[in-house]
């Protein structure tokens, strides 16, 4: 079909006009904004739409021209065939293990290191502190390989100490957790100390539970990053009963090589938890990804 | 990073021993006990590996994986020139400007939209944010789908607007590109949150002496909002160089670094090398050499990007 180029150019002004009279009116205005609005979200959504569709899809659906945009027929047996081809409640079991302990190791180490770094004087402060600031700049992976020779010799391959102790510290942590403790006023610390609160004691007590959302934003975000993990876990974990559902989700792949929809079924599965948090727990999720980049 | 300390502070610890030498010492041994279980942990698997790999990058490796003959600079050399990481770092370096710039320009529009006031706005700023919530594995399964070539959603729309069908994955000039829309998804709800944080630290009142001044909507955003977001814009520019230059996963899955190496960035070298070739002194040697180029891009960035920046 050949479309002259006069009937484009008056279908286009012809769009011109019809959306500058939207544009003023009031109601116009509010309905573009939203079809932009819905535009937009429908394309950043579609690839997981589209896992969703083919999720519930039967195998001879998702091979189907034009590809199937619903499912009228959903096939829900396909996310049991994904939990049953492959140990997948296995893998997410392990995640969750895994990225539970990095969140409860970090928040301990940080808010040991950011309560020294924010209420104790004492020399070699700033060295020390900007010593834990350089390991932001070291990336992960230059330091893989004499890492995983470490955990080779310690006999922890396929362990959960393979999979968290190497990140039970963060400098990150340590960092968000002190610009907050910073906030918190001195005469507090020295009305504690007349009542006869240690540090220990202060920490615990005042301290902490004065710090909730921060501490809330880090384990969120140390949440996500965990479960995010792949180089590492592919490294460390060989046996099937130690894998992380990211890496679980490649061997669901190369057993069901013939079967997207199954595998999309897997997917999702894998994707649920973070989909559930980021609806639950947004604010805390913003406020950690935003900590550093924002100033103040 | 702006580093606020009440008070000056001894550099260097163990300074000033002489005289107050032992309270100040009680007070870092005291200090240590809050400090130390950090600095064990990075002790061992941050600065350790960092000076090891630097070591092993000065062994040669026997056929058999173990650590050869020590061979000085020599390996340092004849890797950082070779064809291999020459490739490597450009495949890396198109990467980073196939993701990056684009992943800006993106976050910056759909933060800009969910940032107007409108009812109902936050189920769009879910929606805008939603993949920060997908994993590198679970976007790559994703889009592994929706690239495929026959039955994938992509193939399809250039199909309906009579343009060639791509093999994505395994065509050479497609892979990479492939490889890249994956990634500027993946992170684009991370871009959408922090620039839409920054939108919302600027003051309203910016806004209304442009309107007062009679600045149109594009003087606005080019003498208020961009000014403003600066900081904002030096911080996802950083981040996100970092990022690709570590970009591994969904290699990976996607393309295993094919083919014919047209995907193969410089981690997946390193990976290769060290994981299924077992030749730890080359990919020593690669590993520090991406130290070494991330830790000069961050600094080229900071320096030359910081200058512009506009700090309230």
């Amino acid at each position: 079909m050949v479309t002259t180029t006069e009937t484009l150019t008056a279908r286009k002004s012809a769009w011109r006009r019809a959306l500058r009279s939207a544009w003023g009116r009031p109601w116009g205005r509010y309905a573009l904004r939203y079809a932009v609005l819905v535009v937009a979200a429908a394309v950043v959504v579609l690839p997981i739409y589209m896992t969703v569709v083919n999720s519930l899809l039967r195998k001879e659906s998702i091979i189907a021209y034009p590809p199937e945009l619903f499912p009228f027929d959903p096939q829900w047996g396909n996310f049991r065939r994904a939990l049953d081809e492959v140990p997948l409640a296995r893998y997410m079991l392990n995640s969750l293990i895994m990225s539970g302990l990095i969140v409860i190791g970090q928040l301990l180490t940080s808010a040991l290191a950011a309560y020294a770094f924010a209420f104790l004087r004492f020399p070699g402060r700033t060295f020390l502190f900007l010593l834990f600031l350089s390991t932001l700049m070291v990336p992960w992976e230059v330091a893989i390989i004499p890492n995983f020779q470490t955990i080779q010799r310690l006999g922890w391959l396929d362990s959960y100490q393979a999979l968290t102790i190497p990140f039970l510290a963060s400098a990150f942590g340590t960092f968000l957790l002190r610009q907050h403790f910073l906030t918190i006023p001195r005469e507090l610390r020295d009305a504690a100390a007349i009542d006869g609160y240690g540090h220990g004691r202060f920490l615990l007590f005042v301290v902490l539970p004065l710090s909730r959302p921060v501490l809330a934003s880090l384990a969120v975000f140390s949440f996500l990053l965990a479960w995010n993990q792949y180089l590492w876990p592919l490294l460390v974990t060989n046996e099937d009963n130690m894998r992380t559902v990211q890496i679980g989700l490649a061997a669901l792949r190369g057993r069901e090589i013939d079967s997207f929809n199954v595998v999309m079924a897997g997917t999702l599965i894998a994707a649920m938890p973070m989909l559930a948090m980021l609806v639950l727990f947004q604010g805390q999720l913003v406020r950690g990804l935003t900590a550093g980049a924002v100033k103040r | 990073m702006a580093v606020t300390t009440t008070e000056p502070l001894p550099v260097l610890p163990l300074a000033g021993l002489a005289a107050r030498g032992l309270a100040q010492l009680k007070r870092l041994a005291f200090a240590l006990i809050f400090l130390s279980p950090s600095i064990i942990l990075f002790g061992v698997f941050i600065f350790y590996p960092l000076v090891k790999s630097v070591y092993l990058g000065f062994y040669e490796t026997d056929p058999l994986g173990n650590q050869g003959d020590f061979v000085a600079l020599d390996q340092y050399r004849t890797v950082l020139t070779s064809e291999d990481f020459r490739h490597a770092l450009w495949i890396t370096v198109l990467f980073t400007l196939y993701t990056v710039p684009p992943g800006i320009v993106l976050g910056l529009g759909l933060a800009m939209l969910a940032n107007q006031k409108l009812p109902g706005i936050s189920i769009f700023r879910t929606a805008f944010s939603s993949t920060v919530a997908t994993s590198v594995a679970v976007a790559s399964m994703m889009w592994l789908t929706l690239l495929n070539p026959s039955v994938g959603l992509i193939n399809y729309f250039l199909q309906e607007a009579d343009l060639p069908r791509i093999d994505w994955l395994n065509d050479p000039d497609w892979a990479l590109l492939a490889v890249s829309l994956t990634t500027i998804w993946l992170n684009l709800g991370l871009a959408t949150i922090v620039f839409l944080a920054g939108l919302q630290s600027i003051p309203e009142r910016l806004y209304e002496s442009a309107r007062i001044d009679g600045a149109g909507r594009w003087a606005t955003f080019l003498h208020v909002t961009l000014p403003m977001l600066s900081p904002t814009l030096l911080f996802v520019t950083v981040v996100g160089t970092i990022l690709a230059f570590e970009s591994f996963g969904q290699i990976h899955i996607l393309t295993r670094g094919g083919p014919l190496d047209a995907t193969t960035v410089i981690v997946y070298s390193i990976w290769q090398e060290a994981f299924q070739r077992f030749d730890y002194g080359v990919a020593a040697v690669q590993a520090v050499g991406l130290f070494i180029l991330v830790l000069g891009l961050t600094g080229l960035q900071i320096r030359f990007l910081e200058r512009r920046v506009f700090y309230q």
